[in-house]
């Protein structure tokens, strides 16, 4: 024991007299010198020998699949390195603050995979090179955590300052949807600040969507329903009560913005605005602009198949296509209540028929214990 | 006291000698961290094989626009199983078995600290694949990998695929905390004379923190998963908002469990990168107190994340704002931990043999699924890529780039150690480029479907945009992914026949398992070195130097 604490090395590791590497110590493993092994790790680090002409081959092959992949992909859509925007304001700003990011991304990236690819060609190993045995540099690890940190609360700070912008909605153009008499029963947090916005209904449930408009009477039960596609006016904020009647749905429509979950059980929120000059033509300013979308939460087999549309028209047709469904609404309830008072009425001829069918069989059975007395 | 070996043997008679156990039986009942190690290994890479035939499957069913090829019906067990398998059944339990083999070598112990659970945490693991593997003889689940609910509850999934994948959760999950309460006694306990906790390699230290988030975040997912179970089954509404139970309550258990489990797949592949380049860049590890640390901030704020998978929930904007932050303040650990990496290789004498070429492979890959990890993280931004295939391509990289890429490293890198073979070198490197070339045509190109507006798990989408070519891009790649890795396999099964013998310590390495035959004997070491530095072996080689160039002495 004393020998041990004395000199513990010597103690553990029993001398060896031998001299020759490979007996030493008894218990110690030799370690041989592999002479395979060892040959093929040196022969890991020969760069291979390219010719100029395939090195033209291989660096103009890979510019070409670049180009390509440019040219097919790029200019066609924005959507190839950022998300879509043009359909609305808050999509636009979650585009620029998408585009800060992957900026600063971008050159994170860059000057990281530099320095790698840099240390890669530069230190591998040659005959001759020595590594250097440092453990750490305290100032640099601190430096380099301090630059971290710093580009974090720079994004941080970026990304507050565009939040607002993105989360609430903005006032409705001038030459929007005449909003006089529509209300919103709703948080003054999700209204744009002067407080008026068309607000949609939309329920998702497998494998559709339902929207709900508004109307300037208190009765829920006369307004406008459609399924499928939304229709909306231009220049006019938009905002979106989202519900679900049955398993998990999102919203998104991506031109127009974010996504907004429809969970049963809760109301999710969300707007959009489409500005006039959304509509790009005479043909979409007559019929309106179409945008796309997909429900973006798994919902069941025919989750592919749920799809959303949003058709942007001018206030005008708008008015005219609200004014149509609400006839239309009308006719049916009218049509409707004609219905059930035809019905009533036969029914009650036919009650009368068959109580005289039944005075004349079984007159004495009138009597007969109802549910109530029994 | 002078040697080891000179301590008298006390002498044992023995009346009745039991015939040693061998072949399968062996297996079956062996308790030997070791060998428990060569079954997880064995049975996680037999599940990503499964899941990868699932992947390859799947990208054949999203080739071209509006394909039949898969029912929708089908395509959502398709998906259920592949992130299922890879998550449960081979990413976590692939880690746990490098650490099984290798925890108790690397810190000189001779077995795990509780060598009977360690069997029971992995037969757990074998009997949680099965049940769930048996779902596909009657009704694979199809609620995707996370069952949100209400579309896994009894009225929309009324059939028994749902009960098997619970089932699969609680078992793996037992199997999971046995193993973790193991490896945190075994690291705490089992450690080498003079391996104080400033001198534990950093894949024990990893593993280490992989443990404590295990026992961290699965009581919740067994919570949630028992609460679904009994809402199932049981008559009771936890989830039911018609019954004034919450879908979010499901979204918040499964999370909290759910984004844990993400560091607890890539942290064990952070040790594993931290072991293999400083030993082929013959230089000690930079900073090695800062990676321990940011290993275990990384832990800690992972565990108040997990709200940034909710960004589109309807909750209240403080509470998205305090997921942004703490997701984005994530990145500085994780930037400390490529700084100093970067750090290890430069200045060194880097040896390009396969293990360094898959953990700079995952560098790079880690790298991007890192930035577009920061883009996520700001979440009205994330309300553009949510649950789109930007999405899908960033957990890739992260886990396939990141995670498998690492596990292959340290497939290579051990192999020799487990096997006494070397695997073929040049296999390996046409393999690591095959891999590599392969998952970044796959998943790179993703990034733009999902900026195109093509939402995650839908069966087919429409010829809009550039879908189709992004997607036959991506197809194209996910099948040279695939080769890639049928060469890795052809190449380990070879190489157990035919490989170049290892010996002890093939690649001069810096921990403690190279100190003993390769493979190891049953009881490890027959004395463990004093460990001096979070490197023995160079310790010790500089010793056997040392050693040979004293003039021999004089004979008297």
């Amino acid at each position: 024991m004393t020998a041990r604490s004395r000199s513990p090395r010597r103690a553990r590791i029993p001398r060896s007299h031998g001299g020759s590497r490979s007996d030493v110590g008894g218990w110690f493993l030799p370690v041989l010198p592999n002479t395979r092994i060892e040959r093929a790790l040196r022969r890991l680090n020969r760069i291979p020998h390219l010719t100029r002409a395939s090195w033209r081959a291989a660096t103009s092959a890979i510019a070409l699949a670049i180009g390509l992949t440019l040219v097919t992909a790029g200019p066609a859509s924005a959507s190839f390195w950022a998300p879509q925007k043009g359909g609305s304001p808050n999509a636009d700003r979650i585009h620029t603050l998408y585009a800060v990011v992957f900026v600063v991304g971008v050159i994170i990236f860059v000057a990281v995979f530099g320095a790698l690819v840099y240390a890669m060609v530069k230190f591998r190993a040659r005959p001759g090179a020595v590594a250097e045995q440092l453990h750490g540099n305290t100032r640099l690890e601190i430096g380099w955590t301090a630059g971290a940190a710093g580009i974090v609360l720079i994004l941080g700070i970026v990304t507050f300052l565009m939040l607002p912008g993105i989360r609430n909605p903005d006032n409705s153009d001038k030459d929007g949807f005449d909003l006089a008499g529509y209300q919103t029963a709703k948080d003054k947090d999700l209204l744009p600040p002067n407080g008026k916005s068309l607000n949609i209904d939309v329920n998702g449930q497998q494998y559709a969507w339902r929207f709900t408009y508004p109307d300037k009477d208190a009765d829920r039960q006369n307004n406008v329903q459609a399924y499928e596609e939304m229709v909306v006016p231009t220049g006019t904020t938009v905002t979106l009560d989202i519900r679900s009647s049955d398993v998990g749905h999102a919203w998104w429509i991506p031109k127009l913005g974010g996504k907004a979950d429809a969970l049963p059980g809760y109301t999710n929120h969300t707007w959009f605005k489409v500005p006039a000059k959304a509509l790009r033509n005479d043909d979409e300013r007559e019929n309106g602009r179409v945008f796309t979308g997909n429900c973006a939460e798994l919902c069941g087999r025919n989750h592919a198949n749920m799809t959303a549309q949003v058709r942007a028209v001018t206030p005008a047709k708008f008015q005219e296509w609200l004014d149509r469904q609400k006839a239309d609404l009308i006719a049916a309830h009218e049509a409707a209540v004609e219905f059930r008072a035809k019905q009533a009425a036969s029914d009650k001829a036919e009650a009368a028929a068959a109580a005289a069918v039944d005075d004349a069989t079984e007159p004495t059975d009138s009597a007969a214990p109802s549910g109530a007395q029994r | 006291m002078a040697t080891v070996t000179a301590t008298p043997i006390p002498q044992v008679v023995a009346h009745k000698v039991e015939k040693p156990v061998t072949g399968w039986v062996d297996w079956v009942t062996t308790t030997d961290h070791k060998k428990i190690g060569i079954m997880y290994l064995v049975l996680t890479f037999a599940f990503f094989g499964v899941g990868g035939v699932e992947a390859l499957l799947i990208r054949l069913q999203l080739a071209v626009p509006d394909n039949t090829l898969l029912d929708f019906k089908t395509y959502n067990q398709l998906i259920t199983m592949h992130g299922t398998t890879m998550i449960f059944l081979f990413v976590v339990p692939v880690m746990a078995g490098f650490g099984n083999y290798f925890v108790p070598l690397m810190i000189g112990a001779r077995d795990m600290a509780f060598p009977k659970l360690n069997a029971l945490s992995f037969w757990m693991l074998a009997a949680g694949g099965l049940v769930f593997y048996a779902s596909i003889f009657f009704n694979p689940p199809e609620c995707g990998w996370t069952c949100y609910v209400p579309l896994a509850s009894k009225d929309y999934l009324p059939n028994g695929g749902v009960d098997s994948w619970i089932f699969l959760v609680h078992l793996t999950g037992i199997g999971s905390l046995v193993g973790s309460v193991n490896f945190y006694v075994t690291i705490a306990n089992l450690r080498a004379p003079g391996m104080t906790w400033s001198r534990l390699p950093l894949f024990a230290w990893t593993i280490l923190t992989y443990s404590v988030l295990l026992i961290l975040a699965l009581p919740a997912i067994a919570a949630a998963v028992t609460l679904l179970l009994t809402d199932r089954h049981f008559g009771t509404n936890f989830y039911d908002p018609a019954e004034g139970g919450s879908p979010l309550l499901w979204q918040h258990l499964f999370w909290f469990f759910g984004h844990p489990e993400v560091y607890i797949m890539v942290l064990p592949g952070f040790g594993i990168i931290s072991e293999v380049l400083p030993v082929f860049a013959r230089k000690p590890i930079f900073g090695y107190k800062a990676i321990a640390a940011s290993t275990l901030t990384i832990a800690f704020l992972g565990l108040m994340v997990w709200a940034h998978h909710m960004f589109t929930t309807p909750s209240p904007s403080v509470v998205l704002v305090f997921f942004m932050v703490s997701s984005m303040l994530i990145s500085i650990p994780t930037g400390i931990k490529i700084f100093s990496w970067i750090g290890t290789l430069w200045r060194g004498t880097i040896i390009f043999a396969t293990p360094l070429l898959f953990a700079v492979g995952f560098l790079g890959t880690f790298l991007i699924g890192g930035v577009t990890g920061v883009i996520l993280a700001i979440y009205p931004v994330d309300w553009q890529l949510h649950d789109t295939y930007f999405v899908v391509a960033h957990f890739h990289y992260v886990l396939m780039g990141g995670a498998v890429f690492a596990v292959f490293s340290g497939l290579y890198y051990w192999f020799p150690k487990m096997t006494g073979r070397m695997m073929d070198e040049k296999l390996g490197k046409i393999s690591f480029w095959t891999m590599l070339i392969g998952f970044h045509t796959t998943f790179l190109v993703q990034h733009s479907i999902g900026l195109d507006g093509m939402p995650r798990r839908i069966p087919e989408y429409a010829d809009v945009g550039n879908l189709a070519i992004y997607n036959l891009i991506s197809t194209i790649g996910a099948f040279i992914l695939g080769v890639g890795i049928l060469i890795t396999a052809y190449n380990a099964l070879r190489s157990l026949k035919h490989g170049a013998v290892s010996g002890p310590d093939p690649w001069k390495a810096n921990t403690l398992e190279w100190f003993t035959q390769s493979p190891p004997p049953q009881n490890n070491f027959d004395a463990v070195p004093r460990v001096r530095s979070v490197e023995p072996m160079k310790d010790i080689r500089a010793e056997i130097e040392r050693r040979n160039n004293e003039p021999k002495p004089v004979e008297a």
